[in-house]
């Protein structure tokens, strides 16, 4: 038994790491600000803020488990967001403005894929093309100008994206029931075996029968549709759409992904370090003000998280541990 | 392979298990195999010799449905084989397994997940079947690999084996699924004397099974006692076939070097 405990503890030391650092900052904001941190009312507020980028990450670490890199999923979410609200500005019906979203990431995501293994373009560029294409084309299909939605917040199934269930704020509900669903694909699907091959070493794959241009687009894809998602959910909270929408959850969703402990060579990839890096890395900024530091401490804090969780995933990873 | 039976009077004909006919394969201006003949019969070891660059590799992923041949016919089990519909997943499935000189494995995943690797053992939603997996894994590494004891989980990462321990999850995930033909390209380079000792081993666990073998190699020491019969390759062209039972290894050494000679010349 004690064996077991031992062996669990070596591997998946990745995972109890986080967990510890997430633990320690959050008892130095309990420390910093009592009054913020004792009460219930900044988690309900984590709750609601926190999944935008965390499904963002989620997409992020299929990417990079499997060895590639997507730089447009701001300008995507964009993408989701316009097709949502211009469907239901047109049909008042959610359930089209969803999927007009979801097709908006599908397409998104095709074409990256696309980009990546049939055209041969490196990921870093064709998605950095997307990124600023995209943005371009949300920005002139709507004249530059925002999408009001005022009626979305009267409609039957609005709370589906906005409301609580049992209190808890449906966006986290959401993000936790797609990162379970995302972790069991990744970790005890066949297709998830192939993600990770693929990212460990495509010449492997391909010698083994796994298609890799095939997988790697639909890691693209699932990339589009959430990152269209996250653009949806946005857009229910605020009751609007707005053409520059996506662009502060870029590097948001990079640093929680490398402090969740995915590492950028591929091959390897972790759902539940996403899910929990989501929460530290969306708790810093108020943690920060709350404790009364300027603004200007936020950055150089995300900064050294980032390096200090980083270096001991690395080094985990290097001594063989994880 | 056809065969006459003349002393019984009736045509007998034995179909081989893997019939090449006049390979060509050209990857852009390089020519890698200028119409290469290549016969496997049932329960046969056949050493496919030549130096780097004979074709050797290019013949067997031809073979393994990697990839296609520019030109040429195919023909398993008599079958004769559509490039259009061939993979590797189709030649699994005829029972063809091929162990990769770069070993196919991915450094960074459990062995569980290297034998499996592309054919889990899942329920209908693909979702696997993690305890059974891992269980078939340790029963492949202690039967077949022979890795007992310590240190040996099918947790363990492949960037922590060995050589030889890497080599046998290559050759254990081939004999496991229990193929007709097990092609295995350099199966002893860079391993030690022992772990060649092993792998000679494997090949005669193969013969004796009844299964055929194709053991690529430019050691003829290594393939001479194993196989039954030996074609070279030489810039992508066959240049001699050789029956164990009508040559020695000085014979079969001197042929080989005649053969390339001669080329040159």
């Amino acid at each position: 038994m004690n064996n077991k405990i031992k062996e669990f503890t070596r591997r998946h030391s990745l995972e109890i790491g986080l967990i510890v650092i997430t633990i320690l900052v959050w008892i130095v904001f309990i420390i910093t600000s009592p009054r913020t941190f004792l009460s219930p009312k900044i988690y309900r507020t984590f709750m609601s803020t926190v999944p935008f980028v965390g499904l963002l990450a989620l997409g992020l670490t299929f990417v990079l488990a499997i060895g590639e890199i997507d730089l447009s999923f701001p300008s995507t979410m964009a993408v989701g967001g316009m097709c949502f609200g211009l469907a239901f500005a047109a049909t008042n019906s959610i359930v089209l403005g969803i999927l007009a979203a979801m097709a908006g990431g599908f397409v998104v995501g095709l074409i990256n894929g696309i980009l990546v293994t049939k055209v041969g373009m490196p990921s870093i560029v064709a998605t950095l093309g997307m990124m600023f294409f995209l943005r371009g084309f949300v920005t002139l299909s709507t004249d530059g100008s925002a999408i009001s939605l005022r009626a979305l917040g009267d409609h039957m199934l609005y709370p589906v994206f906005s409301g609580t269930f049992l209190t808890i704020p449906m966006q986290t509900v959401w993000f936790l029931f797609l990162s379970v669903f995302l972790g069991f694909i990744l970790y005890r699907h066949q297709f998830g075996d192939n993600v990770l091959f693929v990212g460990d070493n495509s010449h492997t794959a391909d010698l083994m029968g796994i298609s890799v241009s095939k997988t790697k687009i639909a890691v693209f894809i699932i990339m589009g549709m959430l990152a269209a998602l996250s653009g949806t959910m946005d857009v229910f909270r605020l009751r609007t759409w707005w053409p520059t929408q996506g662009q502060g959850y870029f590097m948001t969703a990079f640093a929680t992904v490398f402090v969740g402990g995915t590492s950028m060579k591929g091959g390897q990839g972790t759902v539940f370090g996403t899910f929990v890096a989501a929460f530290l890395i969306g708790s810093l900024e108020a943690g920060i003000v709350a404790a009364g530091l300027a603004g200007f401490w936020t950055q150089l804090i995300y900064g050294l998280i980032i390096v200090v969780s980083v270096s001991i995933h690395t080094n985990l990873r290097r001594l063989g541990i994880t | 392979m056809t065969l006459k039976a003349n002393n019984l009077q009736k045509e007998v004909i034995i179909i081989s298990l893997v019939e090449m006919k006049n390979i060509k394969k050209k990857f852009g201006s390089v020519t890698a195999l200028r119409g290469v003949n290549l016969e496997v019969g049932e329960n046969e070891v056949v050493g496919l010799l030549g130096d780097n660059g004979a074709g050797k590799s290019t013949l067997i992923k031809i073979l393994s449905g990697v990839m296609p041949p520019t030109e040429g016919e195919i023909y398993i089990h008599g079958k004769k084989i559509y490039p259009g519909e061939y993979s590797v997943n189709k030649a699994r499935e005829l029972g063809i397994e091929t162990v990769y000189q770069e070993k196919a494995l991915g450094e960074k995943q459990p062995i569980w997940r290297n034998i499996f690797i592309g054919r889990h053992i899942t329920n209908r939603f693909g979702f696997i079947d993690v305890d059974k997996v891992k269980q078939e894994s340790q029963k492949i590494m202690r039967e077949i690999m022979g890795l007992t004891g310590e240190g040996a989980s099918p947790e363990s990462r492949v960037s922590t084996l060995s050589g030889g321990e890497r080599q046998g999850i290559a050759i254990g995930r081939a004999m496991y699924f229990d193929a007709d033909l097990v092609i295995l390209d350099e199966p002893t380079m860079a391993l030690s004397l022992k772990e060649v000792d092993k792998v000679l081993k494997f090949i005669q666990k193969i013969k004796d099974s009844g299964k055929s073998c194709v053991y690529i190699s430019h050691n003829i020491t290594n393939v001479y006692p194993v196989s039954d019969r030996f074609v070279s390759l030489d810039r992508g062209e066959k240049v001699g076939e050789y029956l164990k039972d009508e040559c020695s290894l000085e014979e079969l050494n001197e042929a080989l070097i005649l053969a390339t000679e001669r080329k040159i010349g």
